[in-house]
Parts: structure tokens; C-alpha cells; sequence
């Protein structure tokens, strides 16, 4: 038996959420990865936030490529259909679904060699056309499968399990997200999943393109001294810029913050993000300065995260080619075929 | 005076214009060939272009045939020279008493002709620039001033050319009245000095009928529309880059919804063929029928894909427009060179489905065909075009419809389906014996009929496993899917000769109109050969049976290695000596000339027996 499948049966007090559901409905095959694995948390962080956001499981389309990363929709949402495609061309295949049905929410499941390496082109161009997905690296600078070469994420100067030194420069993707205009970037630590639960949630419920890099720090092979992608060390380089509250609904805010600490932004559909602020003078609406402020810190060897940019006012891709509402892959032969009249005349303008 | 005697022809006669890439010729030249369709003589033009913007040569030659014969005849019975950097070839590519229309402005030193020929010289500078005093609109109206001259030359009723430039202007008077007037220009200074009209002629015939004049890509682009196609994504590359315009120009005319104005499909250009592909197969994953247009180079990237549509078994339609290869090739010039790269496109044991369209109207009938397949095959579906089809007007019968015909969806488990009581959903169960499983829309159901899809090997119900058994198993099931698609997929059409014959010939795509022709030509030299046009791999069992009945069989395509030919040996377990390779491969579309001449020295030598032989 080559996959795990999990019993179904539960505590009968689980609660549930405002569909009914219970964490349970949200889960998916047992996970194959190593005990330990930064990418497990994630999976649970996403299994959190669609369970608080009350998402009908079924209408999320994950969408991944190769590597460990690529595995995890498996092991969440297991009544939703996904997808494990091609390495590094989870974009393309995310980008074709969309348009074929713009109601599923698409999730894309990536890693730092899958979106930063071989599929650097396909990441960047899914983010500069505006994809209406959460697209997630779950970024461990490694390649675990094929037994821990360095990936294009890992720092220069960092050291392999082996104690090799990467002497390569770093693509930092969520800088890469900012300048190609993506409308909601974050950068978060799967160690820190108050931190990463309200993200993805708050991803999830922006329209457009919303890109998170996870730091997940690879057990097997990028957790020993000298990575800059070890559980310690990003524990003690973390710098987050502030901490994020997702409000659905209608509801007042409630939670008493002091006057100036805090932040709000209402997406397209209502959902308010309440950003407490950590760093005072940071402003999640500017995305020059949240360049700046990034390139910045990351000079001084410190991983920002938090909300670091998101644009109320996003479009998505559909917006811009204009698309009806009703899901392309619904329409049929009436709605999509100009029939035998419009095709005389195509005819008699041919002669 | 030539000491030949001048070709005399009427509606039968190639006319050939050389001109620099970029001067707007292009248009008079189709307006040309237009012209002769009107007087109801069927034309066959073709461009001859090079990978280039501007300042190249590029010629377009209309063959003007009353008898039909669409294919390329080669040679060239009237040179219209206006590219002075390609001015010797094309004089000397002039049959003998043929004809060099040419610009006299400038004298020429007589070394320059040939004595063979007829010249004909119309001062076409002077008398555009003692109108036009424009830079841009000398050079356009140059040409639509030797296209008066030659109305004059070849008898043409100036008339039908008017009416053209009317149809052309609607609406735009000034344009109109310009064009004509510069038509008449041309046509006045030809019937004032020179003798008028010359040895070839266009006489008013009825031989075009209700046929329409579109280009290949055109019309399969349109069947892509018809077809319901909602998904375009693509990468820009010669000679496919017109499918995808096209169909973006359909669309806007036939897809946007009358009370919204919003679009029923999305185009989207890709960064590159990987993830037009990629786009195309996430779009038919969830249910949207799409495709991409492509070439040789395309394909190449695409592979990786191709086999997971394959694997994974995700329906997806690539027009593949083909180019002679390989590597970047010859751009801009036709072949038949892609047979074997896209039959078995990918790496693993990987087939796909590929169709054969010989002119636009086909092109259209298979583009629209494809979808069905595709989504009742749930795999990657080619439609194999080439240049030679695609990028030129080719004259066919008209486009048809039936308004009764419903999309075929395949096999598409709904929500209701998944709740009837006892149903078993398995991804890749093969529930009715022919290889083609089940699948369901992601979002279908809260509950039943979800499933991981996957390049990986998994069991029937799409859970990952690397157990042998169980990869095998799946291995099989797609290969009587295979066996399935055989007898789904446009049969060939076979025609036998007059009289019965131990020959045969095989061919397919573009070269059916000059091997249409050639049969004409082998009967004339006493040849007879029954012959059957392929239109789809997997090959009907009806190619192994034509294959048994003869001695021997032709296969005539455009390409070295003889890419058909090998498919049919290795897929129908062929004798290869049984069948003979007829190639031409050189970038210029084949010939009934190139044809008839290869089969019958073919021929001719079996009829030689050993005691001439050894005479000789």
C-alpha cells in the first residue's frame, strides 16, 4: 500500500463551523512526509483556514507541481479534486482552471525549487497577469526528494547538510511577487501558525493574485547549523511586520485595539483584514515601500513576515479579458455555437 | 523577338509576382487572384515568404486553373519582377516562352533578359510618381497600377476588379476611388502601348461555383468556435500565429454575449508553449474545452504535457501548423515532418491521436471533431495542419453545419449520477469495456466522485501506487483505448483506379491536391493506381487491407524520412518493401509534376524487362 488513507471516525463534540463541517471534513490522506516535516503545519494552517472561513470543501481546486510541496494536497481537503501536475508549471495548469470555472477558489500548492527554479517563469507570469488563486511556496531552500541539493531560495553563503557552501545569490520571491504587481503578498514561518492561519484565510478572500511564502524548514536535510532555513534560525531572524485579524461578515470590530496600532483593509467582497501593527511605520497599502523596507532587512539577514502588501481595489484576470460570469465550462453547444445562419454569411463573405 | 514561340493559355498559366517583403503587395496580389476567382476560374495561390519583416524577397504565385487542380504545378509561365535582388533567378525560373512583366522605368542592358522569353515593360515609376507624390502611397499604388496593367495583358474584365476594390473600401470613398482610379492608371497605359492582350488569358468560366477562398488556419480556428472551444492559450510562432488571431477575431464577431458584451472564452498568450499547453490542459481538467496553436519547435516543449494529458488522461486539442524541421528549420516553408514526433510525443510508452485535414473545409470539419474526441477520448487529440494549408487562401467547399449537433461531452460523471444508488466511481475504472473511464468536473459533488490527479501511477481509483500489477493494468486499459479511438476517428476515403491495378498509392494533408492531379498525369503515361487518403492515426484496419491488396503501395509525403510510412509499418506490422516512399522535402509544397514523375520512373522500370537489360 503505497497511500494512507485516514480513518473517518471522530469525537462526536468536534465542532463545526457555520456549514456544519467539522475539521475533520477538511482533511485529507494521512501524510507521507517526515515526522516533523514544516510543510505538515502548513497543511494544517490551510485545513484551519477554510475550516474558519466556512468554504464548501469541495469547491477548492488544489493545484500543485512536484516535489514534497506538491504532495501535501493529498493530505488536505480530500473532497476537493486536485491536481499534481508537471514540475514547475503549476501556474499554467492553475491559470487554464480558472478560466474554466472562475466560482472554485483555486489553491495552488508550490515549492522554492518547483516556483523558484525550474518554474520561475510560469510563477512570474500567473502573478503578473493577476490569477484569482492563493498561490503558497512552502519554501525549505532544499531539495528534499532528490536528497538535499541547494534551491534557488537558499542564501548565499548558507551551508548544505553535507557542509557545502551556496555561493549562488538568493531569488527572493516575494520580492519578485511586489514588483510583478501581485495584490497580496505575505511572507510567513510554518513554525508560526497564529501567524499563517489568518493569512491564508485572508489570501483565500482576496480576488487576484495572492502569493504567500511559507518558510518550512526541511528536517531531513536544511535544519542544521549554518541554513538560514533551520527552524532556529528563522525563529531568531524573524521579523514580522504585523499580526492579522480576518473579518467575514458584517460584524462591528470588537476587538479593542489602540488608537493607531492598527490597520484595516476591506477586500472586494467585504472581508475586512484588521493589520496590529508590530512595526509602526509600516503601511501594508505601499507596495514601493514594502520593497524598500524588505530589501532593507533582508541586508541585515532578518526574515520579514506578516500582511507585507495587499491592494483593495485588485483586479483579476478575468476582469481583464472580460469574461461572462457564468463558468466557461459550463456553457454548451446553444450558448457557444453561432449556428448555420452565422455561417452562410462567413461563407458568402468568402467568395 | 523570341525565338520561342509565346505560350498560348487560356485559364491555365501560372503567374508569379517577386516582390520585397514589407512593400504592401500583398494585397494586390490576393486582389489578383481574387479577380480571376470572380471571372469563375478556380485559382491556387500560394506565398512564398522568408522568416523576415522587411526588405526580404517574397513572391506569391497564382496558378490559374480552370481545370481545378489546386495543388502547386511548379514553373512559372509570367514573372511579375518588382525585386530587383532577385531579379536573375526569376528571369531565368520563366518557362520558355513564357512571359517577364517588368518595371522600365530605368533601362535594363539586354544581358539582362533572356531571348526566350517575352518582355514586357511598363514604365510603373514614372507613372506613379507623376501622380503620387507621397512616399507611402507610390509604393501602394505601384502595385495596384501593374495589377491594371495586367487586366489589360490577360484580359480581364476590369469590372470584376472594381467590384472587389468596392467590396474591399465599403463604406471608405476615398480609398475606393483612389484604388480604382490608380487600376485604371495601369490599365490605360497597357491598352495605349502595348499589344494587348498576350498569349495567356482569363476567360469567364463557371467553374468555382458555390466554393468558398479561405486559408487554412482561418478556418480551423472557426472550427474551434464551432466547435466550443472556450479556452485559447498560445505562443506566437510561424505559420501557426494565425489560428490563434483568427480565432481571437471570430470570437469577437461571434462570442460575446448580446445583452452584456462580456466574453464566452478567454485567450490567453502564454509566456511560452509550455504553459499554453499547461493553460489548455488546466482548463480541460476542469471541464472547459480548449486548445493551442502550435509548430515543430512548440511540440518539442510540449512533450513533457503531452504525456501527462496522455497519463493522466485529460482531454486537450493542439493544432500543430507544420514547418520543415529540425530545429528551428526552414520557418517559412511547408512540410510533413512532425508525424512521428507528435504520434508518440512524450517519454513512456505514449500514443496519441492525430487527424489529417487536406484543405481548409476539412480543416474546419476535423478543428470542430476535435473537441468530441478529445472529451470522448479524454486525451490529447492533434490536428495536423501545415503551411502549405494554413497560411494560404485555398479555394473549398463551403463551410457546413448542422444545427441539430450537440457537443459530445464523453463521459462526464454529474452530481445526480454520483447519488444514484449502488454507483461506483473509480477515476480510471473501465466501467464499459472500451478503455475510456469516467471522470467528474472539479466542484461536482461535496462529498463522492472527487480525485487526485496525477503523472503518477495509480490504481482505479486514481489512488497513488507504485505496485506493477496495478501500473500495468492501466498500461493496457490505454492501449484498448487506443483500439477504441481507431473506429472513432475520420476513416480514409479510397478511390480506385479505371481500371484494376496491382498499385497503390497512400497519401495525405496537403498533398491531395497535386496527388488528385498526378493520378491524371500516371494515366496519361498508362499508369493506374488505386489510392487512399489517410485522415487519422490510429489507422483504420481499412489502411492494412488497401496495404494486402496490392503488390506494392506508394506513400507520398513531405518529409525525409518517410514519417507515414514508418508509423504504418510499426503500427500495422508491414512488410516495409511493400510500401514505397515517395518524398519531397525541400520546403516548397509537392507537386502532381514532382509526383507523376516519381511514380512513373517507378513504374516504368518494373515494365523494364532483364533481357533489355542486359541488352543495354
Amino acid at each position: 500500500m503505497t497511500y494512507i488513507a485516514k480513518p473517518k471516525f471522530h469525537h462526536p463534540g468536534l465542532p463545526k463551523n457555520d456549514l456544519g463541517y467539522t475539521h475533520r471534513d477538511y482533511e485529507g490522506k494521512i501524510s507521507t512526509l517526515c515526522a516533523g516535516c514544516g510543510h505538515d503545519s502548513i497543511t494544517a494552517s490551510i485545513i484551519e483556514a477554510c475550516y474558519e472561513l466556512s468554504i464548501e470543501p469541495h469547491r477548492v481546486a488544489k493545484i500543485s507541481g512536484i516535489g514534497c510541496s506538491s504532495k501535501t494536497p493529498d493530505y488536505f481537503l480530500g473532497n476537493s479534486h486536485g491536481f499534481n501536475s508537471v514540475h514547475g508549471r503549476m501556474p499554467s495548469v492553475l491559470t487554464g482552471a480558472n478560466l474554466a470555472n472562475r466560482d472554485l477558489i483555486y489553491l495552488g500548492v508550490s515549492g522554492d525549487g518547483d516556483s523558484a527554479s525550474i518554474g520561475f517563469g510560469q510563477f512570474a507570469h500567473s502573478i503578473r497577469r493577476g490569477v484569482n488563486m492563493t498561490y503558497i511556496v512552502e519554501n525549505n531552500g532544499v531539495y528534499g526528494l532528490t536528497k538535499g541539493q541547494f534551491s534557488a531560495t537558499a542564501d548565499r553563503g548558507s551551508k548544505s547538510k553535507k557542509g557545502v557552501m551556496n555561493t549562488d545569490n538568493a531569488i527572493d520571491l516575494v520580492a519578485i511577487a511586489l514588483q510583478l504587481g501581485a495584490s497580496f503578498v505575505a511572507r510567513s514561518f510554518s513554525g508560526d501558525k497564529n501567524q499563517l492561519v489568518p493569512l491564508i484565510a485572508a489570501a483565500i478572500r482576496h480576488k487576484g493574485a495572492s502569493f504567500i511564502d511559507v518558510i518550512s524548514p526541511c528536517i531531513a536535510f536544511n535544519n542544521h547549523a549554518g541554513s538560514t532555513k533551520s527552524f532556529d534560525y528563522v525563529r531568531e531572524h524573524n521579523d514580522a511586520v504585523n499580526r492579522l485579524d480576518v473579518l467575514t461578515g458584517r460584524d462591528p470590530i470588537t476587538v479593542d485595539y489602540a488608537p493607531g496600532t492598527v490597520q484595516v483593509v476591506e477586500q472586494h467582497d467585504g472581508t475586512r483584514l484588521a493589520l496590529r501593527k508590530i512595526d509602526a511605520d509600516y503601511d501594508a497599502n505601499d507596495r514601493l515601500a514594502a520593497m524598500t523596507f524588505l530589501q532593507k532587512h533582508a541586508a541585515k539577514g532578518q526574515v520579514v513576515t506578516g500582511l507585507l502588501y495587499v491592494d483593495p481595489d485588485s483586479e483579476d484576470l478575468h476582469t481583464h479579458l472580460d469574461t461572462v460570469e457564468t463558468p466557461l465550462n459550463t456553457l454548451e453547444a446553444k450558448d457557444l455555437c453561432p449556428g448555420t445562419s452565422a455561417l452562410e454569411k462567413i461563407n458568402a463573405s468568402l467568395r | 523577338m523570341p525565338d520561342q514561340s509565346p505560350i498560348s493559355s487560356v485559364n491555365d498559366f501560372v503567374v508569379r509576382f517577386a516582390n520585397v517583403n514589407g512593400s504592401g503587395s500583398a494585397s494586390a496580389n490576393e486582389l489578383f487572384a481574387r479577380s480571376i476567382l470572380r471571372h469563375g476560374v478556380p485559382v491556387s495561390p500560394r506565398n512564398i515568404f522568408p522568416s523576415n519583416i522587411q526588405g526580404l524577397p517574397t513572391w506569391y504565385e497564382v496558378r490559374v486553373t480552370e481545370d481545378g487542380h489546386l495543388g502547386a504545378r511548379g514553373g512559372v509561365d509570367m514573372m511579375v519582377a518588382m525585386n530587383p535582388q532577385t531579379w536573375d533567378k526569376d528571369v531565368a525560373s520563366i518557362e520558355p516562352g513564357g512571359y517577364l512583366f517588368y518595371d522600365s522605368t530605368k533601362p535594363m542592358p539586354t544581358s539582362k533578359f533572356r531571348a526566350d522569353i517575352n518582355v514586357i515593360g511598363v514604365p510603373l515609376t514614372a507613372i506613379t510618381n507623376s501622380t503620387y507624390t507621397d512616399p507611402r502611397q507610390r509604393q501602394l499604388f505601384k502595385n495596384i497600377i501593374y495589377l491594371g496593367a495586367l487586366c489589360a495583358l490577360l484580359d480581364m474584365d476590369p469590372k470584376l476588379v472594381e467590384q472587389l476594390i468596392g467590396e474591399q473600401y465599403k463604406g471608405k470613398e476615398k480609398l475606393l476611388s483612389s484604388n480604382v482610379h490608380a487600376l485604371h492608371l495601369g490599365r490605360d497605359w497597357a491598352l495605349q502601348n502595348l499589344k494587348c492582350p498576350v498569349g495567356l488569358r482569363v476567360k469567364k468560366s463557371d467553374k468555382v461555383g458555390e466554393r468558398i477562398f479561405i486559408e487554412g488556419n482561418s478556418a480551423a480556428a472557426l472550427g474551434a468556435v464551432y466547435g466550443g472551444a472556450t479556452v485559447c492559450a498560445w505562443y506566437p510562432i510561424t505559420p501557426s500565429s494565425s489560428v490563434a488571431e483568427a480565432f481571437t477575431s471570430h470570437c469577437k464577431k461571434l462570442r460575446h454575449d448580446p445583452e452584456t458584451g462580456k466574453a464566452k472564452y478567454a485567450i490567453v498568450q502564454g509566456e511560452d508553449e509550455l504553459a499554453s499547453i499547461g493553460i489548455v490542459i488546466g482548463a480541460s481538467w476542469n471541464g472547459a474545452r480548449a486548445f493551442t496553436a502550435t509548430s515543430g519547435p512548440g511540440i518539442s516543449l510540449m512533450t513533457e504535457f503531452i504525456g501527462l494529458s496522455y497519463f493522466a488522461e485529460i482531454p486537450a486539442v493542439i493544432m500543430n501548423i507544420q514547418r520543415a524541421g529540425p530545429s528551428t528549420g526552414m520557418p517559412t516553408r511547408t512540410q510533413q515532418c512532425d508525424i512521428i514526433a507528435c504520434a508518440y510525443a512524450s517519454h513512456g510508452d505514449t500514443k496519441h491521436v492525430l487527424l489529417f485535414p487536406e484543405d481548409p473545409a476539412e480543416a474546419f470539419e476535423f478543428a470542430a471533431q476535435s473537441f468530441d474526441l478529445a472529451d470522448r477520448l479524454q486525451t490529447m487529440i492533434f490536428l495536423m495542419l501545415d503551411l502549405d494549408i494554413g497560411m494560404n487562401h485555398r479555394l473549398c467547399r463551403p463551410l457546413k453545419w448542422d444545427d441539430a449537433r450537440q457537443y459530445d461531452r464523453g463521459k462526464v460523471m454529474t452530481a445526480e449520477m454520483l447519488d444514484e444508488p449502488g454507483r461506483d466511481f473509480g477515476r480510471y475504472l473501465d466501467v464499459d469495456g472500451d478503455g475510456i473511464p469516467y471522470r467528474t468536473y472539479p466542484g461536482t459533488h461535496p462529498t463522492k466522485g472527487s480525485f487526485f490527479t496525477r503523472g503518477t501511477s495509480r490504481d482505479r481509483y486514481a489512488r497513488y501506487s507504485e505496485e506493477g500489477a496495478v501500473y500495468a493494468d492501466n498500461m493496457q486499459r490505454l492501449v484498448r483505448k487506443f483500439e477504441t479511438a481507431q473506429d472513432m476517428v475520420p476513416r480514409p476515403l479510397q478511390a480506385n483506379a479505371a481500371k484494376p491495378t496491382k498499385y497503390g498509392v497512400i497519401y495525405f494533408g496537403s498533398t491531395a491536391p497535386a496527388m488528385d492531379e498526378a493520378i491524371g498525369l500516371l494515366e496519361a503515361r498508362g499508369h493506374q493506381l488505386d489510392r487512399m487518403r489517410i485522415r487519422a492515426f490510429p489507422f483504420h484496419s481499412s489502411v492494412a487491407s488497401f496495404i494486402a491488396d496490392h503488390d506494392f503501395v506508394y506513400v507520398v509525403e513531405q518529409n525525409r524520412d518517410a514519417q507515414l510510412r514508418q508509423l504504418i509499418v510499426n503500427e500495422n506490422g508491414i512488410d516495409p518493401v511493400r510500401l514505397v516512399p515517395i518524398l519531397h522535402y525541400d520546403g516548397t509544397p509537392i507537386t502532381a509534376r514532382f509526383i507523376a514523375n516519381a511514380i512513373g520512373d517507378h513504374q516504368d522500370h518494373l515494365k523494364v524487362t532483364p533481357l533489355r537489360k542486359a541488352v543495354s
